[in-house]
């Protein structure tokens, strides 16, 4: 990790977050859902946007709306340098080597698509492996699938414990000289898990296997550095870190991107087209075909100098100790047990109540202004290892509060009394 | 919370807790599985009938509470009816949910089934209650699976 950007992050204490100012920032949050105040715990869903990222947004659309890469004209310019400046703070965010390294998509499913299409249809074959872990969300098992169809290779899945972590020794034996391919979550967003990445990555360098981290929810929570994890590829998607949605990255090692097949055609992503033959551009824009969600990209940019001005690891400080704080308080309640429990977790808490479904749960907590996930988290997987059909799931934010969590804890209580 | 104690009543909550015909049938006549991708309830519901009557109806499954008690009163509602009646009762159960039919107002056969209005407060939660209905109406039209999604 890159440490020295804050001066000295290990004597910041949580008590000194000013969470009522941060609050501030976030218009959304200013609202009442059913004559209650918004309590909102479904960041790992969807996290909100902070005034200065929207109004980043409507600056371009108000004062800047142009096609970008195109036009001489003045506009054009102006929108052009926009939407690579926030490609260049990308590259400063996750410590890039290259900004070409950054690819714009939509979110981090589209790029993972990025790199199963291009990467992976390109250089996997019948009977060659890929290894995914059993812990994935939907976005990181499907693509494989899809490919392991089509070309006649094998998923192999790398097992978990009953905390929710992965089991190591089980990966070192999956890895071989069969395994052609490894994708992982960094963190899980059904179950807070942080996955020793950075050891993972190296043990499959040791095959000369690349690795695709899926960082959509650790970009939120923790800085993120390619270059001291050595991924090959990493995606996050900008909605989950204060962007507005259709905003997201794929990260690539240049050398890999360049050697990569374009995921879609169109404009934007060439360099000569005739009948009969088309030059590819080169990393980011051969990957980045017809017009990106512009207004979404600069918005992402935006929304980086926002968790820079806050402090990225003093809002990590302040979630870990919210999590720690609701884990006590909702673990304490009768009935009541947390699907997650690994040493290391992100502010992801996910639970089931004796005998009452998580859809029951979600709506008698919404009625009190309450917004939680209830249902697979896209991790039909993850519910059956754990042989639950669904959990509800509260994710923190470094904008929300302990008090909050006293209500979520008192609502739970009546959600088992209405139960009864 | 007078929404949410509309929503929860004591009939539903005994049906969830307590739900009826709760079981698989042997050798049924029609069958159909029933899922809730969103959510991931699933539920399969057996028919036995003879000629054009509903003999024996029961099913099986994991959902939350509304569905569960929806499908455990559904099984009471329509046993003994004939596949027309059940067909009937289902679109009559299906418009009043999504605040087509006025059960108070209109004239209907929906009888205790009516417990379930309050549903059409919680948009969300509709196809939770048609779930079990949905996979019934597949069921009596010989379709094997059948998705609200």
């Amino acid at each position: 990790m890159s440490s020295g950007i804050l001066s000295k992050p290990e004597t910041f204490v949580a008590d000194t977050w000013n969470v009522q100012r941060i609050r501030a920032d976030f218009p959304v949050l200013q609202q009442t859902i059913n004559g209650k105040p918004l309590i909102y715990l479904d960041n790992s869903a969807s996290s909100q946007v902070p005034q200065v990222v929207i109004d980043r947004g409507s600056i371009y659309i108000e004062q800047e709306h142009s096609n970008i890469h195109r036009g001489v004209h003045y506009l054009s310019q102006k929108a052009t340098t926009a939407y690579e400046g926030a490609r260049e703070k990308v590259k400063r965010f996750i410590n890039a080597r290259d900004v070409r390294e950054c690819i714009f998509v939509r979110g981090a499913t589209e790029g993972i698509n990025v790199v199963m299409h291009g990467y992976g249809r390109k250089f996997i074959g019948a009977g060659d492996e890929i290894i995914i872990s059993a812990m994935e969300h939907h976005a990181n098992i499907v693509p494989w699938q899809m490919l392991c169809e089509e070309k006649g290779a094998r998923l192999r899945v790398i097992p978990m414990n009953d905390a929710g972590e992965l089991l190591l020794d089980e990966y070192d034996g999956l890895l071989n000289e069969r395994t052609k391919f490894v994708a992982v979550m960094h963190v899980s967003n059904a179950l807070g898990t942080i996955n020793p990445v950075k050891e993972m990555i190296a043990q499959a360098h040791k095959y000369g296997v690349p690795v695709l981290i899926d960082g959509a929810q650790a970009a939120p929570h923790m800085p993120v550095d390619v270059q001291d994890l050595d991924c090959d590829f990493y995606a996050f998607s900008g909605h989950k870190m204060y962007a507005p949605t259709g905003s997201g990255i794929v990260y690539g090692k240049l050398e890999l991107l360049e050697q990569m097949n374009p995921f879609q055609g169109g404009g934007d992503m060439i360099k000569t087209v005739t009948f009969e033959k088309t030059i590819y551009a080169d990393p980011p824009n051969r990957f980045e075909a017809g017009t990106p969600a512009i207004a979404s990209q600069i918005g992402l940019g935006a929304a980086i100098d926002y968790l820079n001005s806050i402090g990225r690891e003093q809002a990590a400080v302040y979630e870990a100790e919210l999590l720690r704080y609701a884990t006590e308080r909702v673990s304490a309640i009768e009935g009541v047990r947390i699907i997650g429990t690994a040493k290391n977790k992100a502010s992801v808490l996910s639970f089931v109540i004796d005998d009452i479904h998580p859809h029951d749960i979600g709506t008698i907590l919404d009625q009190e202004g309450i917004a939680v996930r209830a249902g697979h988290h896209c991790a039909q997987p993850v519910m059956q290892r754990f042989n639950v059909p669904a959990t509800a799931r509260a994710s923190f934010a470094f904008y929300n509060t302990k008090e909050e969590i006293d209500v979520l804890a008192r609502t739970i209580e009546r959600v088992i009394e209405i139960f009864g | 919370m007078s929404e949410l104690s509309e929503l929860y009543q004591q009939v539903i909550l005994d049906h969830n807790k307590k739900p009826r015909n709760f079981r698989k049938l042997e050798a049924p006549s029609h069958t159909a599985e029933g899922y809730n991708p969103l959510c991931g309830d699933q539920m399969t519901v057996y028919l036995n009938i003879a000629g054009d009557q509903v003999e024996d109806v029961a099913f099986e499954g994991s959902g939350c509470a509304i569905s569960k008690a929806s499908a455990s009163m559904m099984t009471q509602a329509v046993k003994g009816k004939s596949k027309e009646e059940a067909e009937a009762l289902f679109r009559e159960f299906h418009s009043m949910v999504i605040g087509e039919l006025n059960e108070e107002t209109e004239e209907n056969s929906l009888g205790n089934l009516k417990i379930f209005a309050g549903v059409r407060e919680f948009p969300v939660r509709v196809k939770c209650a048609t779930l079990p209905w949905h996979t019934l109406h597949a069921a009596l039209n010989k379709q094997d699976q059948v998705s609200t999604e």
